[in-house]
C-alpha cells in the first residue's frame, strides 16, 4: 500500500502543484489589492519551482526561487509599498474588454491546447537521462557562451537605463 | 494525458491568464505581474521539452529569459514610479494621452 503510495507520489505532488500554479494564476486575474495579487503571483512562482524540481532540473528550481520570488518579486513588493495601491481613481478592477478579452482568452486555450496535442513529439521510447548541473555549465561555457556574454551587456544596459531614466527626471523636474 | 501534456496544458493555461490580466486589469502594477505570469508559462514549456529530449538548450534559454525578465523589471518599474509620480494615479485610463 505504502509503496504504490509512493511510486505515484511524483504524479500526484505534480498534479497539485499544476492545480496551485493554475488557481495562484487564476487568483491574479480576480483579486483587487496589488499586494495580494503579488502573493498569488509568489505562490504561483514556488509552485512552478516545485514542478521544475519534481522534473529533475534542480538548478532551474533554484533559479526559480531566487531570482523570481527572491529578486524580481521582492521588488514588487517594494515598488507596491512606496506606491499608495488602494488608488480611488480605480473604480473598477476590469477594463471596459472584458467580455471580448474572456471571449478571445477561451478561443486562444482551444487553439493552442489543439495544436500543441495534434503537434505533440512523440515521447523518446527510453527515458532519457536527465541533464544536471554540470551538463547545464559545460553546454553554457562551450557552446553559449556569446549568448552569455549578450545577456550580460543587456543586464548591464537596463541598469544603466534606470539610472538615466530617474537622473533625466530628476534634471527636467530642477 | 501524459505528463507531458499535462505541463504543455499548464504552460498554455498560465500564458493565456496572463495576457487575460493585461488586457482586462486596469492596474498599472497588475499588469506588470501578468506579464511576469506569462514568462513563467513560456519558462514551463521550455523546461518541459528540454525535460522530454533531454536537451540542455531549453534550460539555457530559460536562464537567458530570466535575465530578460529581470532587466524588464529593473527599466520597466523606474518607468511606472515617474508616470505615477506625474499623474498620481495607477489607472491605466490616466494615461489616454500616451496614445500615438
Amino acid at each position: 500500500m505504502i509503496e504504490t503510495l509512493l511510486a505515484g507520489l511524483d504524479e500526484l505532488l505534480l498534479v497539485a502543484f499544476g492545480i496551485g500554479a493554475l488557481a495562484g494564476a487564476l487568483l491574479m486575474i480576480v483579486l483587487r489589492e496589488p499586494m495580494r495579487v503579488a502573493t498569488a503571483l509568489i505562490s504561483t512562482m514556488v509552485f512552478l519551482g516545485g514542478i521544475y524540481g519534481l522534473l529533475g532540473v534542480h538548478f532551474i528550481a533554484a533559479f526559480q526561487v531566487l531570482i523570481y520570488v527572491g529578486a524580481v518579486m521582492v521588488f514588487m513588493v517594494y515598488v507596491i509599498m512606496m506606491l499608495d495601491p488602494r488608488d480611488p481613481a480605480i473604480q473598477s478592477r476590469f477594463s471596459r474588454l472584458l467580455v471580448p478579452a474572456v471571449i478571445g482568452f477561451v478561443i486562444l486555450v482551444f487553439v493552442l491546447v489543439g495544436a500543441a496535442w495534434q503537434g505533440a513529439p512523440e515521447a523518446p521510447a527510453a527515458p532519457r537521462e536527465t541533464f544536471g548541473l554540470q551538463q547545464f555549465a559545460a553546454a553554457f561555457v562551450r557552446e553559449y557562451w556569446l549568448h552569455f556574454m549578450v545577456a550580460t551587456v543587456l543586464m548591464e544596459a537596463a541598469i544603466v537605463a534606470a539610472v538615466a531614466v530617474v537622473k533625466l527626471h530628476r534634471r527636467g523636474r530642477g | 494525458m501524459d505528463r507531458v501534456q499535462l505541463l504543455i496544458g499548464l504552460s498554455i493555461a498560465l500564458f493565456s491568464i496572463g495576457l487575460l490580466g493585461v488586457i482586462v486589469r486596469r492596474n498599472l502594477l497588475v499588469m506588470l505581474m501578468c506579464m511576469e505570469l506569462m514568462l513563467n508559462g513560456v519558462n514551463l514549456s521550455l523546461v518541459t521539452f528540454a525535460h522530454q529530449m533531454g536537451e540542455a538548450v531549453g534550460a539555457v534559454l530559460v536562464f537567458l529569459i530570466f535575465v530578460v525578465a529581470t532587466a524588464e523589471i529593473a527599466v520597466a518599474i523606474p518607468i511606472v514610479l515617474l508616470l505615477v509620480e506625474r499623474k498620481h494615479s495607477l489607472d491605466i485610463g490616466a494615461y489616454n494621452d500616451l496614445k500615438g
